[in-house]
């Protein structure tokens, strides 16, 4: 079994994920596509470790979890902390140091 | 291979899904599908634990914490559609489907041979052979994520802390204000008075009269008042004569 496939839905998540990072406004959903990138990248990782027959890969895959899992904490604590200040999860209002 | 074949095109759609439905609520919601399909493709791949990990930590943890804050911030705190940035939108997805078919192409071009497969590394069980490895080789990193973690927990207490800016009132200090309240606008000292209690019907939506037959304000709850729920007494007693005539009839017809 070629693990092809694997790695081309890994890259289409990704690639998604990119693109919704780039597109979306509400700063909620630009958090999720950045955890849908997290994923496609495990997946990747899961799956040469099966090509390589190597743990290693599905190791590299629990740490990103785990950095995902603390990365979500601390990013939605910022976005509640803006939303109480600006009533707004949008990404462009929070542009104050622009000016 | 089947349950690839099966979830792949489920989970490119809900992604895909992502990118363009409106509400932050529908979007979490596919991105469960997506974690949960994922979950099942490392299952196929050979990865159990990760499997488990995946669907308790990733769509247990994470995505309860995001449905917390949406919550939170407001269900229909939608998405504007106005561009900031003239013509990022485009150049976003164009950039995107370039990227996307770079690693399309790229990956159509190389061949990775056969899979070596998992079978020898997790002769032993696959979360034995994990452990084995991330308690000997990773352990520095493993100890590395526990400084990771206390420090994103107490980050998440720092931002989510509010300081108190003016003390809590506490039962003086609000007889106090009843007191005052009463002197300058008159507002009644005592409890606010208990809803109407008549014969045909005691629910809180019903006003209590004062002396004078006009319902009381005060004594329906301002929720009710708002959503206009509010029952009227004297229209309930309009029937009353009705009722009466009907029980009359009924006594009546005992009697014959």
């Amino acid at each position: 079994m070629s693990v092809t496939p694997y790695i081309v839905l890994s890259a289409i998540l990704f690639t998604i994920g990119c693109v919704g990072v780039l597109t979306r406004r509400n700063a909620i959903v630009v958090f999720m596509c950045v955890e849908l990138m997290l994923n496609a990248s495990n997946l990747a990782l899961v799956a040469f470790a099966r090509q390589h027959g190597d743990l290693d890969g599905q190791i590299a895959a629990f740490f990103v979890m785990v950095v995902a899992a603390a990365e979500v904490v601390v990013g939605l604590a910022i976005i509640m902390t803006i939303f109480r200040t600006r009533r707004s999860a949008s990404v462009d209002d929070a542009s104050l140091l622009k000016y | 291979m089947t349950v690839f074949w099966i979830l792949a095109p489920i989970m490119t759609i809900a992604a895909l899904g992502i990118l363009f439905v409106r509400k932050a609520v529908h979007a979490a919601l596919l991105l469960a599908v997506v974690m949960i399909s994922l979950a099942v493709l490392y299952a196929a791949l050979d990865a159990p634990f990760l499997f488990a990990v995946q669907i308790i930590v990733y769509t247990g943890a994470i995505l309860m914490l995001f449905l917390f804050v949406l919550m939170l911030v407001g269900v229909d705190a939608s998405d504007s559609v106005v561009e900031t940035i003239r013509g990022q939108r485009l150049l976003a997805i164009v950039g995107g489907l370039a990227l996307g078919l770079v690693l399309v192409i790229g990956l159509g071009q190389i061949s990775m041979g056969t899979a070596v497969g998992l079978d020898d590394a997790n002769a032993g069980g696959n979360i034995q052979a994990l452990a084995n490895i991330l308690f000997s080789r990773y352990v520095f990193a493993f100890e590395t994520t526990s400084a990771l973690l206390i420090t994103a927990a107490v980050g998440a207490m720092v931002l989510a802390h509010r300081e108190r800016l003016t003390p809590k009132p506490r039962q003086p200090e609000l007889a106090a204000q009843r007191v005052r309240d009463y002197a300058e606008k008159g507002t009644h000292l005592g409890p606010l008075p208990a809803p109407g209690v008549y014969a045909r019907h005691n629910a809180v939506d019903t006003p209590a009269l004062l002396p004078d037959g006009s319902p009381a304000p005060d004594s329906v709850s301002r929720v009710l008042a708002a959503r206009g729920v509010i029952r009227s007494a004297p229209e309930q007693a309009d029937h009353i004569e009705a009722v009466q005539r009907s029980l009359e009839g009924h006594r009546e017809e005992e009697s014959l």
